[in-house]
């Protein structure tokens, strides 16, 4: 026997052996992953924030946005929608390369770690993606000078946990599906689409006629800019929508993880 | 008896109302390589999976390594080294990154694997390599990366379903010469394979499985010597007259095996057969002498062809 071998080490650190793998996987995609946490917050800033504002505060000053600049309304919106963004690429992605593509997770799950810590390590693995994208756009943000350090670190770990129960979700999801290419198709341009434009990411959801008002309450994106908005600028929210944007993205994160687990288990005992 | 590495009773495994391993009992000593010999869908790959604590079973007992599978998966795991049917690498990582990850979810240390990865890159040929990307190797290189990645963890048992399905002449006969290596350095050995020849090269002992259940057990040469005869002749007589002709030939030798294309005769001298059947007229359009081998085996069990 290999007495180098500790399974109680690996029972306990599987996750980041998983995480690691995860990690070195993205090193491979680093250009990709770099030019888009930096080109896409630079892009909209310009073009949206700067173009469009424009646009926005000499036509309604800054009645429609809460009384600030139409930059300072959207950024903490753009940068939750790029958070978001990262973790569905590093949840779903994965997800169908490890059962379906290159079937990766077989082959970590014929090793001491179980499913549930590929689960984790994954999570993890997207969590990385969304902490280094969350960090590039707020530096930018504070460059162009929509916000300022003090006044608006908060709102990177914010970000960062609803893009986590957003990447729960997705894992969970991923796992379930069979058809990848039928489901990619749908979730990209019936979801994410949609999510990001009715979640009240341009203007304020309470502008949309009520019947289309639900779209930004199921999305997580509209939880996410809500807290976004409330800790980077002092958007003014009531204490129990706080809590309700909270809860729903806690809810949300947990029942990703209670369906990931489920399904990895399952996919990987047949 | 030697030490029993894996011992199944009953081992049994359901999906649904199919039943794909129907009690099956086996063991496993310790330094042999054991092989599952059998058509596709004959229950190998389930029971490999058993085996590799990552399926459980129905019912039955197992013990691999002193534990059951199903409260000790990891610390099983821990020990075994799997090579599935299909490779499942890391395409976009280079063959040493490959050989690194997959160490790390051992919990060896990254020293122990560093050294680990020159040595398996030796043992698979793949020095030059070492640095290439895996989607670019061809398909004998990845099956010997594979292996090389189960054996990161200087595994107790090295577990290979179908190791050469899908490989070119040349590159099974490198695996082979690999395989052979390290069964001499006492590593135990489970292999599943379809390939009669396979098996006959690599298998100290094997199971003849079809549909779920085990047919016969021993050693190749064994197997043969109980189920078949020691030469086999094999005629043609193109496929009107081999149904014509069988009746005759039937009397001539103990057994005989129509196969849609030809006619099997089971006798221990495969010359003086064809001589006594050219002296009756006869004349087969084509014969051949050859040895009996796991393929007749598998013929008399079941009355069907491994490869169908």
């Amino acid at each position: 026997m290999n007495s180098g071998i500790d399974v109680a080490k690996v029972r306990a650190r599987g996750a980041a052996y998983v995480a690691e793998a995860r990690i070195a996987q993205m090193m491979k995609w680093k250009g990709i992953i770099a030019i888009v946490a930096i080109g896409n917050p630079l892009f909209y800033l310009v073009a949206i924030g700067i173009g469009i504002g424009v646009l926005v505060n000499e036509n309604s000053g800054t009645s429609g946005t809460g009384g600030v600049e139409y930059i300072t309304f959207i950024a903490p919106a753009l940068l939750a929608s790029a958070a978001l963004t990262g973790a569905l690429d590093e949840a779903m992605f994965p997800v169908m390369e490890g059962f379906k593509w290159r079937k990766l997770f077989y082959a970590i799950n014929s090793t001491p770690i179980n499913p549930g810590q590929i689960v984790l390590g994954v999570f993890i693995g997207a969590i990385a993606r969304v902490v280094f994208t969350v960090v590039c756009y707020w530096a930018l943000l504070i460059a162009f000078g929509v916000v300022t350090v003090s006044q608006s670190w908060d709102v990177i770990p914010v970000t960062i946990f609803a893009a986590g129960a957003f990447a729960a979700v997705i894992m969970g999801v991923t796992a379930s599906v069979k058809n990848e290419d039928y489901f990619m198709t749908v979730l990209n341009r019936m979801i994410i689409m949609p999510m990001f434009l009715f979640s009240g990411t341009f203007f304020p959801l309470s502008t949309m006629p009520i019947f289309l008002q639900p779209i930004g309450w199921i999305s997580p994106l509209w939880h996410a800019t809500e807290l976004g908005r409330y800790f980077s600028y002092g958007y003014s929210i009531s204490g129990i929508m706080l809590l309700v944007h909270f809860s729903y993205l806690i809810v949300m994160m947990i029942i990703g993880f209670k369906l990931a687990n489920k399904k990895f288990a399952e996919r990987l005992a047949k | 008896m030697p030490e029993s590495l894996i011992s199944a009773r009953g081992l049994t495994k359901k999906y649904g109302d199919f039943t794909a391993v129907d009690a099956i009992d086996f063991d496993v000593a310790k330094g042999e390589s054991f092989g599952l010999l059998g058509p596709n869908g004959a229950g190998k790959s389930t029971t490999m999976r058993i085996i590799a604590a990552t399926s459980q079973r129905s019912s039955g007992t197992i013990s691999i390594l002193g534990r059951d599978p199903e409260e000790h998966g990891p610390q099983i795991r821990a020990h075994l080294g799997v090579v599935p049917q299909q490779d499942n690498l890391d395409g976009e990582l280079t063959v040493s990154e490959n050989l690194f990850i997959y160490g790390r979810y051992f919990g060896l240390s990254k020293k122990f694997i560093r050294n680990k990865i020159e040595e398996l890159l030796d043992f698979a040929q793949l020095q030059d390599k070492r640095d290439a990307k895996v989607e670019a190797l061809s398909g004998g290189m990845k099956r010997r990366l594979t292996i090389a990645r189960a054996l990161v963890s200087e595994p107790d048992i090295l577990m290979l379903d179908e190791p050469t399905t899908g490989l070119d002449p040349q590159a099974r006969h490198i695996l082979w010469d690999r395989l052979f290596r390290l069964k001499e350095t006492g590593v135990t050995l489970v292999i599943t394979t379809h390939f009669m020849d396979e098996a006959e090269q690599l298998c100290d002992r094997l199971v003849v499985m079809d549909k779920g259940k085990i047919m016969a057990e021993g050693s190749p040469l064994e197997l043969i010597k109980q189920y078949s005869t020691k030469e086999v002749l094999e005629v043609r007589f193109g496929s009107d007259r081999n149904k014509e002709v069988a009746p005759i030939l039937r009397e001539m030798c103990s057994r005989i095996e129509e196969l849609p294309d030809r006619i099997l005769m089971y006798v221990e001298d495969g010359e003086a057969l064809l001589e006594a059947i050219t002296a009756k007229k006869l004349h087969p359009t084509t014969s051949l002498v050859r040895r009996s081998s796991l393929e007749d085996v598998f013929l008399r069990l079941t009355g069907r062809s491994l490869i169908e």
